[in-house]
């Protein structure tokens, strides 16, 4: 259990952050530039002091300003992926990866040298320096750097902001990897809800310095509070299924959701692999009677859970599909005529194209697959 | 080519010139960070302070030395009673005059390194669990050493011309205080030195030169080496 409190004024800005999130995990510090997910991570990482607050992991105490209790930044082992890598210049890329290693002595090694540059894919990089490497490299180098200071807790600051967004997936991969084979806790921060849906297990939504929402990523995704963030295109629910089967030629998957299940547009998939998808709420269509003859082949059943008020025109219904919700985005004037309310019984159809699925939490792929 | 009292001139310039780099340069690092990174009341005042010999009479230097370390100045008497140190008329004496004078050279240096420093390289090192002492040396210290080492040579070279510090504070003893530009002094003075005046001239000034262009090249390929 990660459990962080924390109040800090600086600069006119007011910070006051609560959460606890378990362990392990990644947690996702969601929000727009400037609502203090950076001061954050700052804060349990110890580069900045707290007015007030406290941080534990587990049963380790890493400040409590109650108590007076407080572990001085260099000793409280936690690996710190910086936006901007902050690898050392005059190093070259080994004594990079080595500088937290050889300070971790005494420590139980819990991931080694090859295995990381294995995790990585570092091998070719080692005798560079440090400036003829790409972001992406230069990211992955001070993911290692972090990750041989055996750390507790891992900060992720906008691990992927500095890297343009064709080049994310040569982080993206390597992320998923360290979530799925080691279980270090992760902090990291975002403001691409595409990077929270592949990566994050527990969602905190910060707003002004405050946590507007926090909860598992699904939970959260339903969350009102996230519309203001993402844009009105972008909400849509969350839902973690299993892969009933695949279709090879076609790459398409079947996934077992909830009452019913949904064929997915997927590649290397395999059965029994739990995969992630977004639903987006302009995407789902909802319909009173069975559906037939037409194109759409995912047609589930559901419960209307709750009607709320999206915009002028058009509203957010919530339905209940067994064991998940989905959201869809409906005219005033349909829900009206279809009179759906809390209670009605209700097909949601979802066109398969309009989905990306993410493997998540799956067995270990080889990352340079 | 050289008479016996001109190379004597130039190598005991040169060798009072690396001593007084040598003796100055950690208290020059020291003093460079105090004055980037320490918050202190007084700390304009301890600025001005350091800088005094860019813009004094050397004179006045080697004269405030000498009430100072003379043997009956309160630090040259300690240090000739405790440790049999006499820096009056002296090689020691003019090493010392020669790193007062240079000493601002060199922490302007040494401290515009120090401010071009990432201070969030530090805190990167600092989550890497390196302690205080730990980072800079392995972060700071070879960060700045480009700046260290111009500094240096900067502070060398000018250090082979001091000339009214030196003799104020050491006096001018053949062999023992006469560096290069007090060689030149003394042979203008006299009645046929011109033409060793004129070759000590030239050697100080291919000193110089070489030393300038030294530092440039050092500070060029740090750079480079850094990537910058």
């Amino acid at each position: 259990m990660l459990s962080i409190a924390l109040r800090k004024k600086r600069d006119g800005f007011a910070l006051d952050v609560a959460f606890n999130a378990p362990t392990p995990g990644i947690v996702a510090l969601f929000g727009r530039s400037g609502c203090g997910k950076s001061t954050t991570i700052d804060l349990i990482a110890g580069l900045l002091a707290p007015d007030e607050g406290h941080a534990t992991l587990d049963d380790i105490t890493l400040f409590d300003t109650r108590t007076g209790a407080h572990v001085p930044a260099e000793q409280r082992r936690i690996g710190y992926v910086f936006q901007d890598s902050r690898l050392f210049p005059h190093l070259k890329v080994e004594s990079n990866l080595r500088y937290g290693q050889t300070r971790a002595r005494g420590v139980e090694e819990r991931i080694g040298f090859d295995e990381v540059v294995a995790l990585l894919g570092l091998h070719t990089l080692l005798a560079r320096r440090t400036h003829q490497l790409s972001g992406g490299e230069r990211q992955r180098v001070a993911l290692g750097r972090a990750l041989l200071s055996q750390p507790r807790l891992l900060l992720l600051d906008e691990p992927l902001a500095s890297i343009d967004a064709a080049r994310r997936d040569e982080v993206l991969p390597y992320l998923e990897a360290l979530r799925d084979r080691l279980s270090i806790p992760m902090i990291f921060v975002s403001h691409q809800f595409e990077e929270v849906l592949r990566l994050a297990t527990h969602v905190v939504l910060l707003d002004g310095g405050r946590v507007a929402a926090q909860g598992s990523t699904s939970a959260v995704s339903l969350r009102p509070e996230l519309r203001a963030i993402v844009g009105p295109d972008a909400v849509g629910a969350v839902l973690e299924g299993t892969i009933a089967s695949v279709d090879e030629a076609r790459r398409l998957a079947e996934l077992k959701l909830g009452n019913g299940t949904l064929r997915i547009s997927a590649r290397d998939v395999r059965v029994g692999m739990s995969v992630r998808v977004q639903l987006l709420a302009r995407d789902v269509i909802l319909a009173t009677e069975p559906p037939h003859a037409i194109s759409v082949r995912n047609a589930i059943q559901g419960v209307v859970a709750d009607v709320t008020d999206d915009d002028n025109d058009a509203k957010l219904v919530r339905v209940d599909i067994g064991g998940g919700f989905v959201l869809s985005r409906v005219t005033t004037a349909a829900v009206e005529a279809l009179r759906l309310t809390r209670g009605s019984s209700v097909w949601v159809l979802i066109k398969a194209v309009s989905m990306r699925g993410h493997t998540f939490t799956g067995p270990a792929r080889s990352p340079e697959s | 080519m050289l008479s016996a009292a001109e190379s004597q001139a130039l190598w005991l310039s040169l060798e009072v010139a690396s001593r007084s780099v040598l003796w100055s340069l950690p208290l020059a690092v020291l003093v460079a960070w105090v004055l980037t990174r320490a918050r202190f009341p007084g700390r304009t005042l301890f600025d001005a302070f350091v800088h005094l010999p860019l813009v004094l009479p050397p004179v006045a230097i080697g004269y405030v030395l000498l009430l100072l370390f003379g043997t009956r100045g309160p630090i040259g008497r300690w240090l000739l009673e405790t440790f049999g140190i006499e820096l009056a008329f002296s090689k020691s004496g003019a090493a010392l005059a020669t790193a007062v004078m240079t000493f601002p050279l060199m922490v302007r240096a040494i401290r515009i390194a120090l401010e071009n420093v990432d201070r969030g390289l530090e805190a990167a090192a600092r989550t890497l669990g390196a302690g205080p002492l730990d980072r800079f040396l392995t972060i700071t210290l070879p960060l700045m050493f480009p700046g260290i080492l111009a500094g240096a040579v900067t502070a060398f070279s000018a250090g082979l011309g001091e000339f009214g510090a030196v003799i104020t504070f050491v006096s001018n003893i053949p062999g023992e205080t006469r560096t290069l530009p007090l060689a030149l002094y003394t042979a203008i003075q006299s009645p046929n030195g011109e033409a060793m005046a004129a070759r000590l001239a030239v050697m100080s000034f291919a000193l110089g030169l070489v030393g300038l262009l030294v530092a440039e090249a050092f500070a060029r390929r740090m750079r480079r080496s850094l990537g910058r």
